[in-house]
């Protein structure tokens, strides 16, 4: 390697450390991602052409750089590949609705997996047929087993979190699908370490131990819930990380090193976060397979019933044109109706009718920590009308009318005082606590992670049934009325 | 075991650099807003998109006779490609609606 590349490597590394760390700060965060996408250029461009090799000319050893003696041929294919994944990668990121987020992150990450298995498969077989003398040691094989392994896994269970959050997968639980899944992982590493004691060369066994890894990401995502995903694609996110950093390893080289071990830790850490957000231990999340209704949340269903109280859209725009306090909760639901404008229209109104309008957003409101506040900023809401749920929550007794659209599961009161619920002590947004609680929904199905939300049935809540936009934008018309 | 020992003791700076990143990661990410996990995530994915660095190693050292290593490396870099401009490009998306503030 020549001095001029490691310097770069040098750069990339500080390069991802610094762009991080802006990325946790919402004024730096834009310029932070910046400063990292630059460094990875930059390591790319080097690698491509200021690698060396160590050659003998004319009994001198010598070294020149790398692309004097590699086939042009080579360089073409190289070339076309970095342009054909660019226009592809940049095409499904511009393209992407922001509330398909979610599932875009997790293919291409599955996408980073798929390439780091493919790279040990490559430096496997190179290794096929060679002579014991100079065969690589175990140590190198540990290292391309691992990246094969956890490369297949990162890219099927990110696909499977894919189609699950597209909505194209149910969840697929077999019988004891936890000690079909702890056998068959058992069974990879002790497989994976036959290979490398048996110190074998033989391509037949690597492709079981790829197919198998495999289907093992798919059967680790497959039980696990949609309500739990984000925290699985983070986790998901984690493990390439990982991956990079042993192809890095393999390589000698720094900085795919630190930045896979980066993200590696950093992505771990975000899962917990994630996790302690919805109040789950990771445990729970990875083999308690919640999120599709189980018993508890049937048992629930009996308990609550009752009546409900339908509102139509003028009776709900007079309540609010009245008010002096109202409070927004948007969920989901929100979002996949594409009501983000009309809601900021809507509280555009109200506040110049004097009420003072303001957002809840709790912290996995949507599909991912956050991705509300991304959802809501790109209807133009202003960033100071979205309080978080700390904040929030002492206000609501001070608050006349609370409107909750598409969202559910975040305000289900059952997270205080059912023990028997499967969300039994997740953090809510305390909205009974208002004196009005105005609820849109399409129906009375339950939410996202299948739980019934009594909520619906206390005396001060009114019912708003219809499609979030439909509703909403009668609402904005019964106001302008006004 | 023999072969472990003598592992550690000549990739002793590599286990030093290992060990020291994951303290870096976990200080880098600790006590933020979860606002930002989002974009945070997705930003993080994209880093994780270096292993492309590898794929084009992995690409420059290829027999050119050897079609089979050829084609898997040429997808190797497609799909390490696409995590690297996709994640950087869809984060830079989301922050950029960040910054419309009023």
């Amino acid at each position: 390697m020549s001095i001029a590349l490691s310097i770069i490597y040098l750069i990339t590394t500080v390069t991802f450390v610094i762009g991080l760390k802006m990325l946790g700060h919402p004024e730096t965060a834009k310029k932070g991602n910046l400063i990292s996408g630059t460094g990875m250029v930059l390591a790319i461009i080097g690698t491509l052409f200021l690698q060396t090799k160590d050659v003998v000319i004319d009994g001198i050893a010598q070294t020149v750089p790398l692309y004097q003696t590699v086939p042009l041929i080579i360089y073409i294919l190289i070339i076309a590949a970095i342009t054909l994944g660019s226009i592809i990668g940049w095409f499904l990121a511009m393209k992407v609705k922001m509330t398909k987020m979610p599932e875009l992150v997790s293919l291409f990450n599955g996408f980073g997996g798929g390439s780091a298995l493919l790279i040990g498969l490559i430096e496997f077989s190179k290794n096929v047929g060679i002579d014991d003398v100079n065969k690589a040691s175990s140590s190198i094989v540990i290292t391309i087993l691992a990246a094969i392994i956890i490369g297949s896994i990162t890219l099927t269970g990110s696909i499977v979190a894919w189609a699950k959050l597209n909505g194209s997968m149910n969840d697929l639980r077999l019988p004891n699908y936890n000690l079909i899944n702890n056998i068959l992982f058992l069974a990879l590493v002790a497989f994976g370490a036959y290979i490398v004691v048996m110190n074998t060369d033989s391509l037949v066994l690597i492709y079981i131990l790829l197919i198998a890894s495999l289907i093992y990401g798919y059967l680790f995502v497959a039980p696990i819930g949609g309500a739990d995903m984000p925290v699985v694609i983070s986790l998901l996110n984690s493990l390439t990380g990982i991956a990079a950093a042993i192809t890095g390893i393999l390589y000698g080289n720094m900085v795919m090193l630190v930045g896979g071990i980066l993200v590696g830790s950093a992505g771990l850490i975000l899962t917990f976060a994630m996790c302690k957000a919805m109040n789950r231990s990771l445990g729970s999340v990875v083999f308690g397979a919640f999120g599709g209704g189980g018993d508890a949340a049937m048992a629930t269903v009996g308990k609550t019933g009752g009546n409900i109280k339908k509102t139509s859209a003028s009776d709900a725009a007079v309540m609010m044109n009245y008010s002096t306090n109202v409070v927004i909760v948007p969920g989901y639901g929100l979002a996949v109706a594409q009501a983000q404008h009309v809601i900021h229209e809507l509280e555009e109104l109200l506040t110049k009718k004097g009420v003072n309008v303001k957002y809840a957003i709790h912290p996995v409101a949507g599909r991912m920590p956050g991705h509300m506040n991304v959802l809501l900023a790109e209807a133009n809401v202003s960033y100071d009308k979205l309080i978080e749920m700390d904040d929030i929550n002492p206000q609501f007794p001070n608050t006349d009318v609370v409107l909750v659209v598409g969202a559910n599961d975040v305000v289900n009161p059952a997270a205080h005082n059912d023990p028997s619920s499967p969300i039994y002590g997740m953090p809510i947004l305390d909205v009974e606590n208002a004196k009005h609680i105005i609820v849109n929904k399409r129906s009375m199905n339950p939410g996202y992670a299948g739980i019934e939300n009594e909520l619906f049935f206390n005396q001060k809540t009114s019912m708003l049934f219809g499609d979030a936009k439909s509703a909403l934008t009668e609402l904005v018309s019964e106001l302008k009325n006004m | 075991m023999n072969e472990l020992l003598e592992f550690i003791k000549s990739n002793l700076d590599l286990l030093y650099i290992l060990i020291l990143a994951i303290f870096i990661g976990v200080e880098l990410i600790k006590n933020v807003p979860t606002v930002l996990h989002t974009p945070l995530m997705s930003g993080a994915n994209a880093l994780s998109g270096v292993v492309i660095v590898g794929a084009i190693i992995v690409m420059l050292q290829s027999d050119p006779n050897n079609y089979l290593s050829l084609a898997l490396g040429f997808v190797a870099v497609v799909l390490g490609i696409i995590n690297v401009v996709g994640g950087f490009a869809v984060t830079d998306r989301m922050l950029q609606m960040f910054k419309k503030k009023k």
